[in-house]
């Protein structure tokens, strides 16, 4: 292999500083003495960021909002997404490729557009703003990444695989319980993963989809234009780099060999 | 061959004229098929002669638009493959990836509910039967090709089957290892009494593995029959081509070389070349000809001739007959009885 030369490294080593140095940032000040501004260097250090957060009854409601909606939505994204990867992955009839399409569409359509649809299909149904308003608004694109993983995954499966299997004898749930399961499980682990930390930290969909319901990253938004208690959402942004950071790292890890996750870019 | 001495044997697998299409292709377009309890049989044909989709009617992956199957007498349309006491060996051979050697060979077991200890033991003596005992622990990954193919075999007979059903069982192996694989199969064939049907594009393996071969062209059986009577009298051109490329002649030609006159075949190892001044034997027809091409083939040399009535003709000759090149001036014999007529040509 060729060695780089300097200049290239400089400018490789100076992008991954403009990426994580902020996040460097946001952990210095959870320790901040100083609550109204982000002064630099710090005037002191406390701990005491932490025990506010503990105390503090709407940060717990907006945590267990999210992840009821992130739990929801990867269960619902996990069993649609791979029946329609199922459906989608071999099977040759009749507008196959427009529904491909049209179920990694909500991926690629921003946000935004996903977020007035909904908020303008639920009006004209007159469905009420509720958490099952926010795991369906979350589910667009939670199938989209687990259909990604499964149908990449099936498709590299040998399709004699099933063949061989009903051919010995198994019928079609023993056929998915012991050929199919364990042979894109791990795709599906990783879909899910992704699809858990995108709903997680989803602002856009959600800001349309909520009503007057908080989860996190809205009410971080919220705190953000608040004067008192700025570390407070520092606190809270270490604990989601954390909860969306770990997953999505182990899913990294479960499928660095087999293909690249797709649709991991939203 | 094993046929039971029952007046009237109920065939193994019976098609009476099954027909099966994709689209507008009509794959299998009308097939009679009887084959006969502990026969090996062959489907041969070039690809999309339909033989495959008629192995895949057997085991249930297709079900036929029109036409009749029945498996021991018993009709199997609109029954799934898990429900036909009929076993695949898969041309890629389909084993498990995630699971062991031996989970592969136990699976139809698994499925069926017989306890692990009972099928772990049945697994084992199938993998022994195909000469891989101790192999239970390894992962396919870590077999050979032929290895693979040997698990495939131990997890489809280790189920009893009815009718073992083989797609291409040695397309991907390499030569030495067909020619073991053959005597291997077609022993094991023997030894368990059981149906083998295989489908194969190769002649050659048709010829010297099966009891009977049907010749497939265009999805209809154009012949069947026992592999010397295939090769020795092949009823239709497509026949005479296709297996063992013979030479076709038009029924004034074949009378010229003392045949009927009718469309007949002529195998060019019949040919023979008569060293000069000698005189052609007894009955015998002759033939003044100019050599246009000559492929040497190891025992044989494949000869091209154009004769002076302008007959094309291929003859196989030793290889180590002299003066055979292009150009050269060459008398041929052809013996009585060589020509012969193709039945299903008018």
């Amino acid at each position: 292999m060729t060695r780089a030369p300097l200049s290239l490294k400089i400018a490789a080593i100076g992008g991954l500083a403009f990426l994580h140095i902020p996040l460097l940032f946001i952990l210095l000040y959870c320790f901040t003495t100083e609550e109204k501004s982000y002064a630099f260097p710090p005037p002191g250090f406390t701990l005491k960021w932490f025990g506010v957060v503990w105390g503090r009854a709407d940060i717990w409601a907006a945590v267990g909002l999210s992840l009821k909606v992130a739990s929801i939505a990867t269960v619902l994204a996990l069993i649609l997404g791979t029946l329609a990867a199922g459906a989608l992955a071999r099977a040759r009839f009749f507008g196959r490729e427009p529904i491909s399409l049209l179920f990694v569409l909500p991926i690629a359509l921003p946000g935004i557009v996903t977020g007035i649809a909904l908020r303008q299909a639920f009006g004209l149904m007159e469905i009420p703003f509720s958490l099952w308003t926010i795991v369906l608004g979350h589910a667009t694109f939670c199938i989209v990444v687990v259909y990604n993983n499964a149908v990449a995954r099936l498709r590299r499966l040998s399709p004699s695989l099933i063949e061989a299997s009903m051919d010995l004898g198994a019928d079609a749930f023993q056929t998915f319980r012991l050929v199919i399961l364990p042979n894109i499980g791990t795709a599906l682990l990783a879909g899910g993963m992704l699809a858990f930390a995108l709903s997680f930290d989803e602002v856009i969909v959600t800001t349309f989809t909520a009503g007057q319901q908080s989860t996190l990253p809205i009410w971080m938004l919220s705190e953000l234009i608040r004067p008192r208690q700025r570390p407070v959402t520092n606190v809270v942004a270490v604990l989601v780099i954390l909860v969306t950071f770990l997953p999505i790292l182990a899913a990294y890890y479960l499928t660095r060999h087999g293909e690249a996750v797709a649709g991991s870019g939203k | 061959m094993h046929v039971h001495a029952a007046p009237i044997a109920t065939p193994a697998v019976r098609f009476a004229g099954v027909v099966r299409h994709f689209g507008t292709v009509r794959a299998v377009d009308g097939v009679d098929l009887s084959i006969a309890p502990g026969e090996f049989f062959a489907m041969l044909g070039p690809s999309g002669s339909g033989k495959t989709t008629c192995l895949r009617l057997i085991a249930g992956f297709e079900q036929p638009d029109a036409g009749h199957i029945e498996i021991f007498g018993e009709t199997v349309e609109g029954l799934p493959p898990y429900r036909r006491a009929v076993n695949t060996v898969f041309q890629d051979y389909a084993l498990f990836p995630h699971l062991s050697v031996g989970e592969n060979v136990a699976y139809g077991l698994r499925v069926r509910g017989i306890g692990r200890t009972d099928r772990d033991r049945m697994a084992r003596d199938a993998l022994a039967m195909v000469k891989l005992a101790g192999m239970e622990a390894r992962r396919p990954a870590q077999l050979s090709g032929g290895q693979r193919q040997r698990v495939a075999l131990a997890r489809a007979l280790v189920v009893r089957p009815k009718v073992l059903l083989l797609d291409e069982p040695l397309g991907a192996l390499d030569l030495k290892l067909r020619e073991e694989m053959q005597s291997e199969l077609k022993g094991l064939q023997r030894a368990l009494g059981l149906t083998f049907v295989f489908v194969t594009h190769d002649q050659s393996e048709a010829l010297s593995m099966a009891d009977r071969v049907a010749v497939f062209n265009e999805g209809r059986i154009v012949q069947v029959g026992p592999p010397e009577e295939v090769y020795e009298r092949p009823a239709t051109r497509f026949v005479a081509r296709f297996v063992g490329s013979a030479n076709v002649l038009e029924a004034s030609q074949a009378q010229a070389l003392g045949g009927p006159a009718r469309p007949s075949s002529l195998r060019p190892e019949k040919i023979a070349l008569l060293a000069p001044g000698a005189p052609a034997p007894e009955g015998a027809s002759l033939i003044e000809a100019r050599v246009t091409e000559v492929s040497y083939q190891g025992p044989v040399r494949r000869v091209s001739v154009l004769s002076a009535d302008g007959l094309a003709l291929t003859a196989a000759i030793p290889a180590a007959a002299a003066g055979v090149m292009a150009g050269a001036s060459v008398r041929l014999a052809v013996p009585a009885g060589a020509v012969r007529a193709m039945e299903g040509e008018e």
